[in-house]
């Protein structure tokens, strides 16, 4: 086969070929992964000292967000690159990533709503965090929407393309603006590179098995819908084929 | 362009043009809420700032659809299109009209809607002063949402689905704006990165309403 650039996993055959390969692997990761992390996290982690067990709903509420938040750019990403070079798969990975996506948001929006309740006496707060979630959500669904809305499928995969650029753009801004328009009740980043604010190594380790199941997960997931629809493309145009040739 | 944008004026002037009806909708938005919150003075002037930012806004959003409609429905689109006029400067002139028709008559009633919600006398200047600079954002972000949806019949929905998330930010800082100067505090911050998204908007998000454009007319 020789060395390959990227580029060549970009033709649906190969790209159907290669998945074939690691899929179940990577499926089979995401599951170890996941339930590895949150049994460990929920059943062999000690309870805080100050929010007793409601700490462990981190497991689920970290990584989600981490995903929602690393789905979109990911996205971008394909966006960009479907509009730039217009490798089908690149779209198509576009497209299967935004429900994910949502429910990512979802999750996190509720165990967050779920942790609030006990700690800081409320459900929802208009907390920049909070709302900014809230906003993605929203420009997850307007994303799908429009997917859904239009039948010809590369009108539909340029047009979402650009909304997810435009929207990358006013998604940061939103960020901000939400920052400027109320103080924060949430508290700083449960994760950091430099260790400057940390949760306790007890806490730590479940949760990076924790967020590299999500992403095996997300990863799996993607794979699987990709090709489905690929799949589907496929039998389309053979149906299509056989109503013009009978 | 200036024929163009002739033309443009004269379609939306002329009758079922629709002009007129972006501001008679702002003026009911404005009318009802009082009737939802209860006719207390004190919390009218608290809320006036942000109610009649939404209300230009929903009043904004309801005449999106018709920027691209017609002249796509009666193909004079494609001839715009194909004109040798850049689609660029084509989607620039049709935010400009919209902003005149709908945004320009927001900002020149609001005095008069102010003093229906019983807005403090310091916040009039900011709160006109923050509309005209915000309008214009959310023209030109409108009509790139209208770009997106012109194919779509019965578009109108996803179009607000699209458009209100990419609202957001000019809603903010245009009430946070005309919110603080209302309340005596210091309101340049707000001001400066209206302008700032309202410049933005204007100089970038044309190219982007062209490029959907041309892949709608494909």
């Amino acid at each position: 086969m020789g060395l390959s650039s990227l580029w060549t996993y970009a033709n649906p055959k190969k790209f159907i070929e290669t998945t074939d390969k690691f899929l179940p692997w990577v499926t089979i990761l995401a599951v170890v992964c996941l339930s590895t992390g949150l049994i460990w996290g929920f059943f062999f982690t000690p309870d805080d000292y100050r929010q007793g067990s409601t700490v462990k709903i981190i497991y689920i509420h970290v990584p989600a967000a981490m995903m929602a938040v690393n789905i979109w750019a990911m996205m971008l990403v394909t966006s960009l690159v479907w509009i730039v070079r217009r490798h089908h798969v690149s779209a198509l990975a576009a497209r299967a990533a935004a429900p994910i996506g949502a429910v990512m948001t979802v999750i996190a929006l509720l165990t967050g709503a779920i942790w609030g309740q006990p700690m800081w006496g409320t459900w929802w707060a208009w907390d920049p965090r909070l709302t900014s979630f809230l906003i993605l959500f929203l420009f997850y669904l307007g994303y799908i929407a429009l997917w859904s809305a239009i039948e010809n499928d590369d009108t539909a995969a340029d047009l979402t393309a650009i909304l997810c650029l435009v929207g990358s753009v006013f998604a940061i801004l939103s960020r901000y603006a939400v920052n400027f328009w109320n103080q924060g009740l949430h508290q700083g980043a449960s994760l950091s590179l430099d260790k400057e604010e940390h949760v306790a190594d007890v806490f730590y380790y479940p949760l990076l098995v924790s967020i590299a199941g999500f992403v095996l997960l997300f990863i799996a997931l993607v794979l699987l819908r990709t090709r489905t629809e690929i799949r589907a493309r496929r039998m389309r145009v053979l149906l299509a084929r056989e109503r013009l040739g009978g | 362009m200036i024929a163009l944008f002739i033309r443009d004026m004269r379609l939306a002037v002329r009758a079922g043009g629709g002009f007129g009806l972006g501001l008679a909708f702002f003026l009911i938005v404005t009318v009802l809420v009082p009737f939802g919150v209860g006719p207390d003075n004190a919390l009218l002037a608290r809320i006036a700032p942000g109610i009649l930012w939404i209300g230009a806004l929903l009043a904004c959003l309801l005449s999106l659809d018709r920027i691209f409609a017609l002249d796509y429905e009666d193909g004079s689109l494609d001839l715009l299109a194909t004109a040798p006029l850049p689609l660029e400067a084509i989607v620039s002139i049709k935010a400009l009209v919209h902003w005149i028709t709908t945004g320009l008559p927001l900002v020149l009633a609001t005095p008069l809607f102010g003093l229906l919600l019983n807005l403090p006398v310091e916040g009039y200047g900011a709160m006109v002063l923050s509309l005209f600079l915000g309008t214009p954002a959310l023209s030109v972000v409108g009509t790139f949402g209208a770009a997106l949806t012109v194919g779509i019949k019965r578009g109108g929905l996803l179009l607000s689905l699209l458009v209100l998330p990419l609202y957001v930010p000019i809603l903010i800082f245009g009430a946070e704006m005309a919110r603080r100067a209302a309340e005596g505090l210091e309101s340049g911050a707000a001001m400066l990165m209206l302008a700032g998204i309202t410049c933005g908007t204007i100089a970038l998000l044309p190219f982007a309403s062209a490029a959907v454009l041309r892949v709608n007319l494909r």
